[in-house]
């Protein structure tokens, strides 16, 4: 049995007063890699819609037909999964044969997309689950693993698919059914990382200094459209953690990058964060948010594995490795629901795990 | 932790009220206009087939017309179905396209579409009603209670 | 009949037709119902009209604006299941329904499975 801390006495305005059992800041949480893992190698693949978004212009790869020429969307994703993969290795200028191990993840049943990519990539394999926040349980446990000396080269991915995303969690594609306007839009794609150890080659490349293993929360969202409300509180969780125990306050970061809350979960986590007095500023964004334009109707944004893990491999390690960023703080959330659990009356359990990035500029002018 | 459950309860009350109040509302207006226009027109159709078939046939019974409605009309639907036409008024239309008889059309097209990678006989065939399964067996089921009541009224 | 007739049970039709989606609709904005709790809703109003014996009087007014949505679905199913039971015996219940509404039913199979077999589904 885990024995819960106290309770957090907090002086929120309305929303959350925090009746946590769950030993809300005062646990350590934060893992600190004084080792310094770092990423040398990324790649991102997006479907054609994502290409035309705000961001499109940062992608590595557009895949202009939604499968791909292949016979099914699911191997259509296992390829684009695949393409991810070898680009990223091809990018750390490494081969398929120096990657360690792989640790990867997808929406879809028994993680079929990277088992099945990982078949023919013919690495050691770690699947994990972690619903949108793959990408970010993948770089933690990467850098954990490299971090510790194990290994040198781990390569970590994420993909996800709309139509293979609709068909498991909600209609048939052709189905005619109207979303609701707080809907979100699965993103097509795959991103790649390759986190290898420090050494004398790889220090001019962004470094993991720290990582956060979120915390279950659920707050009793049941609504399986509203994600971006489910997700916010597990957001919120990790990101107050990381403000409070890391060291560093919100000014630290350049910035501070969510998943897929969407526009209006980020909006609500601003409320929330605001409500145990943090405000979050011109520096946070949201990856669901950015993804796509307003008049791509796609609702409240974009969601799914592939949202942050093509923005973060693309956008946000373009900014790192140039120097522009110095210090981002990467949270992905997770709605770990399946499709039976909503039926049977279950509300939505969230996560979201964190880590920072620190660009090799750091301290420089 | 008994006295933090109901705690618990209480903060997911709060937060799913707060939620409630930020969250954007779909359009009422718009949205029943639409279902209304989309609605009214599909069953103009359904009227217009109907007329022609009486037109030329005028001895055919009432309830031949109606079936033959219905089966141009779901012909129709999944027809647009398979071009990928149906999805994108529904869209628009909302319950004015699927409360009507081409929306049943539509939901088993549809998944019979869908799970075709999986093969003719454990995709298609198996996946057939997964959508329209519960109109089906509720169809069934309530209408057969209806027909033994009658009986059993009757009888009495 | 007349014209203005005719033009008179058109505007009818699209009203009434109208009207029952309208209200499924606000069902779905309100209520978070989903689209296959309220075509059951809709489908067990259509057999309890047919089955007390009122439907038949509002299709005369109505015509295709209540047999087009599935309220006529749900009629056409009580009234195969009360004619044939009255004809057959209680055995008769169980299979009217289906008997009545086996035209539209199997169109609809074997249409989608052809159209399957033609065309595949497509992400937009």
């Amino acid at each position: 049995m885990i024995k819960h801390s106290e309770p957090v006495s907090m002086t929120s305005s309305n929303v959350d007063e925090l009746p946590s059992p769950t030993g809300f800041s005062k646990r350590p949480r934060v893992m600190r890699f004084y080792n310094t893992p770092r990423i040398i190698g990324r790649m991102s693949v997006v479907g054609e819609k994502e290409s035309k978004g705000p961001v499109g212009k940062y992608f590595h790869k557009c895949e202009t037909d939604d499968k791909m020429g292949e016979k099914t969307f699911e191997r259509a994703e296992i390829r684009m999964f695949d393409t991810a993969v070898r680009g990223a290795v091809r990018d750390a200028r490494l081969k398929i044969d120096d990657i360690d191990v792989m640790i990867s993840g997808d929406l879809l049943n028994q993680m079929t997309t990277s088992s099945y990519a990982a078949r023919d990539i013919g690495v050691p394999h770690i699947g994990i689950y972690g619903a949108c926040s793959t990408m970010t349980e993948g770089l933690m446990l990467s850098a954990t693993l490299v971090d510790a000396g194990y290994f040198s080269n781990v390569v970590c991915a994420a993909s996800s698919h709309f139509a293979t995303a609709e068909r498991q969690f909600r209609y048939p594609l052709e189905y005619g059914c109207q979303r609701p306007p707080y809907a979100q839009w699965t993103v097509t794609g795959a991103g790649a990382s390759v986190v290898s150890k420090n050494t004398k080659e790889t220090e001019r490349f962004p470094k993991i200094v720290m990582a956060i293993p979120g915390l279950i929360t659920d707050y009793g969202v049941n609504d399986l459209n509203n994600m971006g409300a489910a997700m916010a509180p597990a957001a919120m969780d990790t990101m107050f953690t990381l403000l409070t125990q890391s060291g560093f306050n919100s000014d630290d970061f350049d910035m501070i990058v969510t998943g897929d809350l969407g526009k209006l979960g980020s909006d609500i986590l601003r409320q929330l964060m605001l409500d145990r007095g943090i405000k979050l500023g011109q520096n946070y964004i949201d990856c669901g948010n950015i993804i796509y334009d307003v008049n791509q109707k796609c609702y409240q944004g974009g969601s799914g594995c592939a949202c942050s893990a093509t923005i973060f491999n693309s956008f946000i390690m373009e900014k790192l490795l140039s120097g522009e960023y110095k210090r981002i703080a990467y949270l992905a959330t997770g709605a770990l629901m399946s499709s039976q659990s909503c039926y049977q009356g279950e509300t939505i359990p969230c996560i979201s795990h964190a880590v920072v990035v620190e660009s090799p500029f750091l301290g420089e002018k | 932790m008994a006295e933090s459950t109901n705690a618990v309860k209480a903060r997911n009350d709060r937060y799913n009220k707060f939620v409630e109040t930020v969250t954007p509302k779909t359009n009422m207006a718009k949205a029943l206009f639409h279902s209304f226009v989309v609605g009214g027109i599909t069953c103009m159709i359904g009227q217009g087939i109907g007329d022609i078939v009486k037109a030329i046939s005028p001895s055919m019974p009432v309830d031949m017309v109606s079936n033959i409605t219905s089966m141009v009309l779901v012909t129709v639907a999944i027809l647009l179905t398979g071009l990928g036409v149906f999805d994108v008024i529904a869209r628009q239309g909302g319950a004015g396209s699927f409360l009507p008889i081409t929306g049943f059309a539509n939901a088993m097209a549809s998944a019979s579409m869908e799970f075709k990678t999986e093969g003719l006989i454990f995709g298609t065939s198996v996946k057939l009603f997964s959508v329209v399964g519960p109109v089906v067996v509720n169809g069934i089921v309530w209408s057969t209670v209806a027909g033994l009541l009658n009986l059993w009224i009757m009888g009495i | 009949m007349g014209v203005w007739q005719q033009i008179g049970t058109y505007a009818i039709v699209f009203g009434v037709g109208g009207a029952l989606c309208a209200i499924a609709e606000l069902l779905i904005v309100r209520t978070k119902l989903t689209p296959a709790r309220i075509l059951v809703i809709f489908l067990i109003v259509g057999i309890i009209l047919e089955g007390v014996g009122v439907y038949d009087y509002i299709f005369k007014v109505c015509q295709a604006g209540i047999s087009v949505p599935i309220v006529g679905f749900g009629a056409a199913l009580a009234k195969g299941s009360i004619e044939t039971a009255k004809q057959f015996g209680f055995v008769g219940a169980f299979a009217g329904g289906l008997i009545r509404t086996a035209y539209g039913v199997g169109v609809a199979i074997v249409m989608s499975y052809l159209v399957t077999l033609l065309f595949s589904a497509k992400a937009k």
